[in-house]
């Protein structure tokens, strides 16, 4: 007998239950229960939460907690096509601009690709120190025959980073002007930075064929736009009050407000977020090499899955080297803005 | 003296803040005080019932300690904080009713503002700060850039063009704040306890320029301090604001020698009188018995008469203005407005 046999009978609710109490063994625990032969009685010490399968054991009408998974799954699986019909298409440019980078970068001869990454690099950072480290890194990466592989580790940040800005300054513009949009949007925000990596691919999986470039590019961006949203509020919001009241007070438009004063003001954090939106997008590309994301993350999976120590740690070592000259690069175009106005 | 126009002018204006100002609104015209207001609803009587007519051509000031409700008051005028009651006349015209784009039109064209902590753009340059106003009503860099220049080499910023604010002082960024109010070519001025976060030196070099530039533009100047010294050094009018209401106001010299209540008595305690008062709030028609000594002009203080006394009493002067005599001044009249007039001696 279940545990809680006795509280469904004194509510009354037997009939609702179901007579037939099924004489199969429900669960493990059933089972063993059976095998060792006894009915023992529970003692206090066994006595179980009153959770769904505990009172699914009193009353088959009460779902057991297996039912609840099995039914989070059916019920995506139910609106899985719909869902498609709506984000398919609007996700394609995604696939598209992935493969062409992919494309572009692994196609385009080295001699050509490093100099202009570098000129890229000095463009941004305006710092021979940077430009010289970075050369060092690609030179490094190459020489070791990882050059193709990181081109497509990078390919893939590129435009996700590109995609994360682009439409997370927006947002966060959007979040500085609205409390009420900041109270809706910052739990979202906290939950796809705290949702396990993984989590974010199984619906995915779901979604689209896993041969789609968009699979891993959703991930990434999902994961990686948080910093660059937060951090354009924040800067928004901390830009000096009294500097505000002088833009309105000599008759600014919104708009000139915003793009003449605001954010300009705003962009050492907004730079910081970008940076660190591509240090996450480089964290998961690793992730979402298990659902076909080419690069140096295929590597480090090869790595864990063979147990191929040297080619995982090469190719791992490889990451770090590559996230440091990211971050150096991004951090040098901080610094260089950050000197033009520091005044408080 | 011909009389000026009124070119701004505040009537009834209440500023309450907190949840419902216009109930409470209600109260404080039944007669609650701004303590039994709080008391009671937690609500904050910022403004009350204030009406002042600022000249044209005139600085205006409106002196209070902090809390007193100055800086609300002259956000009132640009509508930075829209009031709870009231009217605020520019012009003849209620702008009050007026819309976002006559609002913008006015700050941009004919009210600039001029801020206690400069509130420069820190990512323009100097010129292209001083130009602000300009460039906001659509106007390209070459096209402002003779205007922004004229006006920062009027203020002794020759040469400073392509600096950063943070890259200079605070007494030349106040410099560009009042350069980028000129540039706007409007005819009033707002400042908002402009030199107060100068230190006394500067302070005084920067109320010397801004008198020198208003004998030569005429602009109508509305100037919010807390330096009863700065005060007087620069009002043609003067407003005395205590928790938020006006306790008195007029000329200068004539609140300095008729103070209207204890407490604009002590404000002016303390004030170096010989230097604030002027010939012609002393002077008088009477002809002295004796000998005249010399010639003064009206706008002479005090200070300058004892000096030119050399400590005599025994001396009387002409006061001379635009070559006619229009009154004598003699020592005894000059001590005896050295001291302050008690409030409760006259009653």
């Amino acid at each position: 007998m279940a545990t809680y046999d006795g509280f469904f009978d004194t509510l009354g609710l037997r009939d609702w239950c179901g007579t037939q109490d099924s004489g199969a063994p429900m669960s493990m625990a059933d089972l063993l229960a059976k095998s060792s032969g006894a009915d023992a009685d529970t003692s206090l010490r066994d006595f179980p939460f009153p959770s769904l399968d505990a009172l699914h054991e009193a009353c088959s009408a009460i779902p057991q907690s297996r039912d609840l998974t099995l039914g989070l799954e059916t019920g995506f699986l139910g609106i899985r096509d719909a869902l498609r019909v709506v984000v398919d298409p609007l996700t394609q440019p995604l696939s598209w601009a992935l493969e062409n980078m992919l494309w572009v970068m692994t196609e385009t001869p080295w001699w050509a690709m490093i100099p202009i990454l570098l000129v890229i690099t000095w463009m941004v950072g305006r710092s021979w120190k940077v430009v010289g480290f970075v050369a060092l890194v690609l030179a490094g990466l190459a020489f070791v025959d990882h050059y193709e592989v990181a081109m497509q580790t990078l390919a893939i940040i590129f435009v996700c980073a590109f995609i994360c800005v682009l439409l997370g300054v927006p947002i966060g513009i959007a979040m500085s002007r609205s409390d009420r949009l900041q109270g809706v949007l910052t739990p979202v925000l906290d939950m796809l930075q705290t949702l396990p990596p993984f989590v974010y691919l199984i619906p995915l999986i779901f979604l689209f064929s896993v041969t789609e470039p968009k699979l891993y590019g959703i991930a990434v961006i999902l994961y990686a736009i948080v910093p660059v949203v937060r951090l354009t509020n924040l800067g928004i919001r901390l830009v000096n009050p009294d500097v505000i009241e002088a833009a309105d007070a000599f008759g600014m438009t919104k708009s000139q407000k915003l793009f003449g004063v605001q954010i300009p003001l705003a962009l050492p954090n907004i730079m910081a977020g970008v940076n660190q939106t591509i240090m996450m997008s480089l964290a998961m590309v690793v992730i979402a090499s298990m659902v076909s994301a080419p690069g140096l993350g295929i590597l480090v999976l090869r790595g864990i899955r063979n147990l191929e120590l040297g080619v995982g740690l090469i190719a791992g070592l490889g990451i770090v080297v590559l996230a440091i000259a990211l971050d150096r690069v991004t951090k040098a175009s901080l610094a260089r803005i950050d000197a033009s106005q520091t005044s408080r | 003296m011909t009389k000026k126009n009124v070119k701004v002018s505040i009537r009834h204006l209440y500023k309450i803040f907190g949840a419902d100002p216009e109930g409470a609104l209600a109260k404080v015209r039944e007669g609650m005080t701004k303590a039994e207001l709080l008391d009671q609803t937690s609500h904050v009587l910022g403004l009350q019932d204030i009406n002042v007519d600022m000249k044209e051509g005139e600085i205006t000031v409106i002196m209070g300690l902090s809390g007193s409700g100055k800086s609300t008051l002259i956000r009132h005028l640009n509508r930075l904080i829209e009031p709870t009651a009231g009217e605020v006349l520019v012009n003849g015209e209620d702008i009050l009713s007026w819309n976002d784009a006559q609002m913008r039109t006015l700050r941009r064209e004919s009210m600039s503002m001029v801020f206690q902590n400069f509130a420069l753009l820190p990512h323009r340059t100097v010129l292209e700060n001083a130009g602000m106003a300009l460039a906001t009503r659509g106007k390209a860099r070459r096209d402002y850039e003779d205007q922004a220049n004229k006006w920062l080499d009027r203020v002794g910023l020759v040469g400073q063009g392509e600096q950063y604010p943070h890259q200079l002082s605070g007494g030349m960024q106040q410099r560009v704040g009042i350069a980028r109010a000129l540039a706007s070519n409007s005819d009033i001025m707002l400042m908002d306890e402009a030199f107060s976060a100068l230190d006394p030196l500067i302070r005084t070099d920067m109320q010397n320029l801004l008198l020198e530039l208003q004998d030569e533009l005429q602009k109508t100047i509305i100037f919010i301090t807390h330096d009863l010294d700065e005060a007087l050094k620069l009002a043609d009018h003067l407003v005395i604001l205590k928790d938020g209401a006006v306790v008195q106001q007029g000329q200068p010299q004539e609140i300095l020698l008729n103070p209207a209540d204890p407490y604009i008595e002590e404000f002016v305690a303390d004030i170096n009188r010989a230097r604030v008062l002027r010939v012609r709030s002393v002077m008088t028609d009477r002809e002295p018995d004796g000998l005249v000594d010399g010639e003064v002009a009206p706008s002479d203080n005090l200070e300058s008469i004892i000096a030119l006394a050399e400590g005599n009493m025994d001396r009387a002067f002409r006061v001379k203005s635009n070559g006619e005599t229009s009154g004598y001044i003699d020592m005894k009249s000059v001590v005896e407005a050295l001291v302050p007039r008690r409030v409760d001696a006259q009653d």
